[in-house]
């Protein structure tokens, strides 16, 4: 019997190296990631104890770390200023979760990223308190602060985005109806729970950031590409197409003119002037001439359809629709249809024109410092894709900027006294309820300093009317500098 | 030592008592040690109630130690000192997880009284029972016993349900965790009936041939009520009581035993193909089931981990094991206690914080020791129905082992069971000594000196069973 009693000491001896093999993975290779799990309530309880990076914005702590008093639950409380303006970016830490930098950027702040090694090393043999770096953001609070008072005014819903079209570098954006993240990184779970449940019920849905997570049609703000991809194709703004008052369309369907009336009097329109009085149906018309392997190209050259980008923060993908008949092409030159866009994707549109055709990778995240102002982080523009060659940006320059200053220019509102700038208005049907207004533009047209996207949720008015002026304090704010 | 020079004992009868004692007294100082390590991080002092543990623990453990060199003078010189070093790194992980709780000693004066009758029933056993074998005469007696100590949580006046598992019974305000004693009973049992039908179950077959090739020896269909009953009753104890851990523990020492007795390895494949079949029915009609195997496979999604009896617990316990690390917090500088059953069918994870990988690496090292040793006795043993038990216990506690340290660690399915030796409970650890005491008897027979020949003339006159 002693045979199989041996084999059976081997069994037993494969079952505990199983354990120990097991135990090893657990505790000392996959230990880190366990560590770091959001749901790790052990992880919260260690961050709420140390003292968290701050998140900068100009030269003001938007979200710090406040030692609390000895009564406190835990050694330090996360406070957010002006978090009503910034919380869709800082996010929030609560004992639960982290959102936005506070999560994309929680290995800096809480100290614990490889760089930050040596910093924390020198801490403990120094004798001090180990902390975690601070993440500066591109924002430009002068913009961001006019983006939320100019959204505000408007009084409903909606996104504006400003970037910097020379890097790509966020400087505005905003978001409404927004959020304090104060309540949300409270020391009490209940009234954290309480207060997240209030606010992800909402109707309004506070906690969604519009200006980059949520995609809308972009109307005739898109006739922006339409227009680059037909200057790409060899059109020139003198080129024309036909401009009727209503457009029959080749697979039936009819797309009428905002206006009601022809846009050339009846005769074909150019493109300069169809860009200038926002035509729709010689917009049509040319997405129809240019085919939908155009179309999308070009659309893909603004960076539509490139995925999910991550600045750090997630941004959704624009999309540009395929399998289309001629008639749903007409309509996607004007930015109908399946045609979806983020604020920030127009933003991007808006910037490639402004920067001689080169679209820039947006980022939000200027540098990271560790607490002893080391540099460990620093931003580093890069183009994402070139979406027209730099005479067609010029021409389309020179088309936006009679939006604004032409005699018919649909965009007047957006225009400011003493310097150029370029704009598109949209406004976009949405198939149940009112229009969604936008207004894409930059300034100084002859050397852009800021590109801005501003959408009116079911605004029900014109983009001219609703989010020109939004766009133009935006821009103000910024060239004011 | 008067120990002969010559007889033909499988192993050099060499008595090692002091061996012993020294092994003790690293064991004792080793869980003392931790007991002050966990006061100090705790109250920063030492635990007042030390010196009064101390010499209650200590001395119990010396007192056994002392009765081994008069009734059991051969006793494997290992054994005593693995049980004590389990048992008093047990006690202080439960007084440091019960501290701060009401009572501040409530936890382990309870557990320290179980303790000191564990080895009072261990001391028992070694005086009374001086030859295993005559547990071999009432087979079916203590099959009976099995059964009822099994079935005893499911009928409805003793039997009390918590938190979804049937394992306990309550008499008299005291509960008591059955299976904890069933699965020595079914030890003792298997033994005896193995040893009775072997032949039958290792000889008679039929050959399994695809084409002209044998692939196994199939034991004849009217030799399988066995396994059938063995295979029913593992079953009815998985869906009667809930309780995967002990209908696998149960049906594995059945596994490991037939094979044992038999060198057959189609029993073994049989059976685990007849309990796959089972445990996938059962899977397919009892939510319950389904329940822990989705906890096991996707622990990590925020539905299962919030769902109620979800993997919450599970998922705690691996984050603790996570906080560990390497080599752990230190005791009383984890959390370990904020994990539910942290002081019983967790206490390996809280080892795990609190002393890192290496220490529960020790620690599971000590159990493995403990069951070679085992295994060790039942090589060296002549009677086949000791052989039999030494091989069933030490093959209990291994795979006890393996159910709850690899239910914690997510190598197979969390079931709630405690760990021998460590986890806080009377039942557990009173049946943790009856198996040392069984072991520690079995070892010195085993390594008693043969009978000598009165007259000195050579080997021939040695019978030996």
């Amino acid at each position: 019997m002693n045979k199989p009693i041996r084999r059976l000491a081997v069994f037993c001896m494969v079952l505990f190296g199983a354990l120990l093999i097991n135990a090893n993975y657990l505790q000392a290779i996959n230990a880190e990631n366990l560590r770091e799990h959001p749901r790790n309530a052990r992880q919260t309880a260690r961050q709420f104890d140390a003292a968290r990076g701050s998140i900068i914005v100009g030269n003001e702590q938007i979200a710090y770390s406040e030692p609390t008093g000895d009564d406190s639950a835990y050694d330090y409380q996360r406070r957010y200023k002006s978090s009503e303006e910034y919380a869709h970016l800082t996010g929030f830490y609560s004992l639960y979760n982290a959102t936005g930098i506070e999560s994309a950027e929680n290995s800096m702040l809480n100290g614990s990223d490889n760089r930050l090694a040596v910093s924390n090393f020198m801490d403990t043999i120094t004798g001090e308190e180990v902390q975690g770096a601070s993440v500066e953001l591109t924002i430009n609070p002068d913009a961001q602060e006019a983006a939320f008072a100019g959204l505000r005014s408007v009084g409903k819903n909606g996104a504006a985005v400003a970037l910097d079209p020379s890097t790509g570098a966020v400087l505005a954006s905003a978001s409404l109806p927004t959020y304090d993240a104060n309540p949300l990184s409270h020391h009490d779970p209940s009234e954290v729970v309480a207060e997240y449940e209030r606010l992800d019920e909402d109707e309004d849905k506070p906690l969604l950031d519009r200006a980059l997570n949520q995609r809308y049609p972009p109307g005739s703000t898109f006739k922006i590409v339409t227009a680059a991809a037909a200057l790409e194709d060899g059109a020139t703004p003198d080129s024309t197409q036909p401009a009727p008052a209503t457009y029959n369309m080749p697979a039936g369907g009819t797309m009428p003119n905002a206006s009601g009336g022809a846009c050339n009097g009846g005769d074909p329109d150019t493109l300069q002037h169809s860009i200038e009085i926002s035509c729709n149906t010689s917009m049509g018309h040319w997405a129809v001439e240019l085919g939908e392997d155009k179309m999308a190209q070009q659309a893909e050259a603004f960076g539509l359809d490139g995925g999910e980008m991550q600045i750090p923060l997630t941004v959704s993908e624009s999309s540009y629709p395929r399998g289309l008949d001629d008639s749903q092409l007409a309509q996607t030159g004007i930015g109908q249809f399946d045609v979806a866009a983020t604020p920030l994707q127009m933003a991007m549109v808006a910037g490639g024109v402004a920067n001689g055709g080169d679209v820039m990778k947006p980022y939000l995240i200027d540098t990271v410092q560790s607490s002893d102002l080391t540099e460990l982080e620093t931003a580093n523009p890069e183009v994402l894709s070139q979406a027209v060659s730099s005479s067609t940006a010029s021409d389309l320059t020179d088309m936006m900027v009679e939006v604004t200053q032409g005699d018919e220019g649909s965009g007047k509102n957006g225009a400011i006294s003493g310097i150029e700038v370029a704009g598109k208005t949209g406004t976009a049907e949405t198939g149940e309820g009112p229009t969604h207004n936008w207004f894409i533009s930059f300034a100084p047209a002859d050397d852009p300093q800021v590109a801005v996207a501003v959408v009116i949720e079911n605004g029900g008015g014109s983009g001219g009317e609703l989010a020109a002026p939004v766009a133009k304090s935006i821009m103000e704010a910024v060239i004011d500098e | 030592m008067n120990a002969p020079s010559t007889g033909p004992a499988t192993l050099p009868p060499i008595k090692r008592r002091n061996a012993e004692l020294v092994m003790l007294l690293l064991a004792l100082g080793i869980s003392l040690g931790a007991f002050a390590a966990a006061g100090l991080a705790l109250n920063e002092r030492i635990p007042g109630g030390m010196f009064g543990y101390g010499f209650t623990f200590g001395g119990l453990a010396i007192g056994v130690h002392a009765a081994l060199r008069f009734i059991a003078p051969y006793a494997d010189p290992l054994i005593l000192p693995c049980g004590i070093f389990l048992n008093g790194l047990g006690l202080s992980m439960v007084w440091r997880l019960n501290q701060g709780e009401e009572g501040e000693h409530a936890g382990v004066g309870m557990q320290l009284t179980w303790a000191a009758i564990g080895m009072v029933l261990c001391l028992l056993i070694l005086f009374f029972l001086k030859e295993p074998r005559v547990l071999q005469r009432y087979p079916y007696i203590t099959l009976l016993l099995a059964i009822v100590l099994l079935a005893s949580p499911m009928t409805p006046v003793l039997g009390q349900e918590v938190l979804g598992a049937r394992r306990w019974i309550g008499i008299g305000g005291f509960t008591l965790q059955p299976s904890e004693f069933a699965k020595i009973a079914l030890v003792v049992f298997l033994s005896g009936y193995l040893v009775m039908k072997r032949d039958v179950l290792s000889l008679a077959s039929k050959e399994f041939k695809v084409g002209p090739f044998k692939v196994l020896d199939l034991p004849r269909m009217r030799d399988m009520g066995p396994m059938v009953v063995a295979w029913c009753i593992a079953i009815l104890i998985l869906v009667g009581t809930k309780d995967l851990g002990t209908s696998l523990l149960m049906f594995g020492t059945f596994l490991a035993m037939i094979y044992a007795a038999t060198q057959r390895s189609s029993w073994v494949i049989i059976g685990i193909v007849m309990f796959l079949a089972g445990a996938t029915a059962a899977w397919a009609i009892f939510w319950h089931v389904q329940q822990r195997v989705t906890i096991w496979l996707d622990p990590f999604n925020p539905e299962v981990i919030d769902a109620v009896g979800g993997s919450f617990q599970l998922v705690q316990g691996l984050f603790g094991l996570a906080e560990g690390g390497v080599l752990g917090t230190g005791l009383g500088q984890g959390q370990p206690d904020t994990i539910f059953a942290a002081d019983s069918d967790l206490i390996l994870v809280s080892f795990g914080e609190e002393l890192g990988l290496t220490g529960l690496m020790a620690i599971v090292v000590v159990i493995f020791l403990l069951c070679e040793r085992g295994l060790r006795v039942a090589l060296a043993s002549r009677e086949l129905f000791v052989k039999m038990m030494a091989t069933g216990i030490a093959f209990v506690i291994a795979f006890q082992v393996f159910i709850t340290m690899g239910g914690v660690t997510r190598l197979i399915p969390l079931t709630g069971m405690t760990t021998p030796f460590l986890s806080a409970g009377g039942s557990s650890l009173m049946a943790s000594w009856i198996m040392l005491g069984l072991l520690l008897r079995m070892s010195d027979n085993a390594r008693r000196p043969a009978p000598q020949a009165i007259q000195d003339e050579g080997m021939t006159q040695v019978i030996s069973r």
